[in-house]
């Protein structure tokens, strides 16, 4: 599925934007003028890695310093243990789209259970 | 270097077993720890954990199939280092064997103070291990009425967390003013308002005289003459680094293992990380011990590299020292010093909000920043104290 992001002039250098979809998905323009597309949720605990610290092609997870590749998904640090899913980024009329990624996403065991009606 | 002890085997014990086979470390690594566990993750203890909501098995802090070839001696602790001949030394163990390494990492960590007269008295806890959790997960279970010794963030966690399981608690603090030694008087009476915004009785500036109760805990006696009626007490009264066992083995111990700016110690082959070790701290210019599981994360892999190059690597400059705490839903998230600070300004949110951005100053330098759900925001801040 392609999902329309926002206007590539609309996300500055060093900046994300989360798109509220479920799970939610977001888009990293790096400093070095890279797009990326990731899962939004922090594989350790219920966190939005928009909110986080980018810093070249790694963004480090707000809350307790997980940090992931851009590229790949893969955790860079502790505590994650599991990658976060990554998603196909293309830019077309100056627009960003997102083609999700057909793998099943990997959420912190809060969020799971939560989202399987256990307790939060 | 051809075998290297790491004694400790949690976050920083791990971290720094990795950091040698990620810097091309490949000799013999013996890794040390008094508690039967594989490393495991202390955050959830006061918290999910603690609650029920996660398991023993999430709190593991190894991959699944990561291999760092290392030997590990679980159960048993490290009782004397003998540092001759240098570098490195002896690391001699409780169960009588001993560990001759070249390289050593001294990754003992903290533990927790207790108070006087409370040992042997049943339902009286303090929170550090997976099996202090255990327990106190187990009574918390059959509820009651909970006193926390302590308005720190790890009795704050334990309180918010009894309170969301329904039990009844009062949390007691010597200061006039809980968390004000990390957080400042302003900050630190407004987080510790989270207690009271949700039926946590805080009762602060008084201290406690001892506990009540023959074979199990009945009170909480205060100085001044209350007592605090008490099924269950839980201690957090802060804690302090295990480095007896290196005494006369010629470190420098001064609450902590006195280390450079790299973890080094005056001791060639000899370095410490984590929550015993007090490194030279550039921007405060005094050697500071940081109980704070992002330094146990990090501080090992400048540490490691030190170790394995002599000192020939400058240590770069670390972030500013990071640390949250999640209570009664709300994300505090706090880094750089406070102590430091003329000025503390609300930048965002409101007190009655619970949702405040407070940015510390010197002589209008931003030097530390507090978020209260505030991560995106946190995060900015945090970047300009870097």
């Amino acid at each position: 599925m392609m999902i329309p992001a926002c206007r590539l002039a609309d996300l500055p250098r060093g900046e994300a934007l989360r798109l509220d979809i479920d799970p939610p998905v977001s888009v990293f323009h790096t400093d070095d003028g890279e797009l990326y597309a990731i899962d939004d949720t922090c594989t350790h605990q219920d966190a939005s890695l928009a909110d986080g610290w980018l810093e070249g092609c790694e963004v480090e997870c707000p809350l307790h310093a997980s940090k992931f590749d851009l590229r790949t998904g893969a955790v860079d640090a502790p505590p994650a243990k599991h990658p976060v899913r990554t998603h196909e980024v293309v830019v077309a009329d100056g627009v960003i789209h997102v083609r999700l990624s057909a793998e099943a996403p990997r959420l912190p065991p809060c969020v799971a259970s939560r989202l399987a009606g256990g307790p939060a | 270097m051809r075998t290297v002890a790491v004694v400790g085997a949690s976050l920083a014990g791990l971290s720094a077993a990795r950091a040698l086979r990620g810097q091309g470390y490949d000799g013999r690594l013996v890794v040390i720890g008094e508690e039967a566990h594989r490393p495991y993750d202390r955050p959830p203890l006061s918290k999910e954990f603690l609650s029920g909501t996660l398991g023993e098995a999430e709190l593991a802090l190894e991959t699944d199939g990561e291999d760092l070839r290392a030997e590990w001696l679980l159960g048993v602790r490290a009782t004397h280092l003998d540092t001759t001949p240098l570098p490195g030394g002896t690391v001699h163990l409780s169960d009588g064997r001993s560990v001759r390494a070249d390289g050593v990492v001294i990754a003992t960590g903290a533990a927790p103070r207790t108070l006087p007269g409370s040992t042997g008295l049943a339902g009286v806890h303090t929170l550090r291990t997976l099996d202090d959790a255990r327990a106190l997960r187990d009574e918390l279970a059959l509820g009651g009425r909970l006193v926390v010794i302590g308005g720190g963030f790890i009795g704050a966690e334990v309180a918010a967390t009894a309170s969301g399981l329904g039990l009844d608690v009062t949390v007691v603090e010597a200061a006039p003013t809980p968390l004000a030694g990390p957080l400042g008087e302003t900050m630190g009476a407004l987080v510790s308002a989270l207690h009271t915004d949700h039926g946590v009785r805080l009762w602060c500036g008084v201290g406690v005289k001892g506990l009540g109760g023959e074979a199990r805990v009945d009170a909480v006696l205060l100085e001044d003459g209350r007592s605090v009626p008490a099924d269950i007490v839980v201690v957090g009264v802060g804690a302090g680094p295990c480095v007896e066992w290196l005494e006369g083995s010629g470190l420098r111990l001064d609450d902590g293992v006195v280390c450079g700016a790299d973890g080094r110690t005056d001791l060639a082959g000899v370095v410490a990380v984590g929550d015993c070790a007090a490194w030279w701290d550039p921007r405060t210019g005094a050697h500071r011990r940081v109980e704070h599981w992002t330094g146990a994360r990090e501080r090992p892999a400048a540490a490691v590299a030190a170790l394995l190059t002599g000192g020939a690597v400058a240590p770069g400059v670390p972030r500013a020292p990071y640390f949250w705490s999640d209570q009664y839903g709300v994300r505090v998230q706090f880094a750089g010093h406070a102590a430091g600070a003329d000025s503390v300004t609300v930048e965002a949110g409101t007190p009655e909000g619970r949702d405040v951005l407070a940015v510390y100053r010197s002589a209008g330098r931003p030097v530390a920043v507090l978020g209260m759900n505030q991560p995106r925001l946190f995060t900015r801040w945090r970047k300009q104290l870097a």
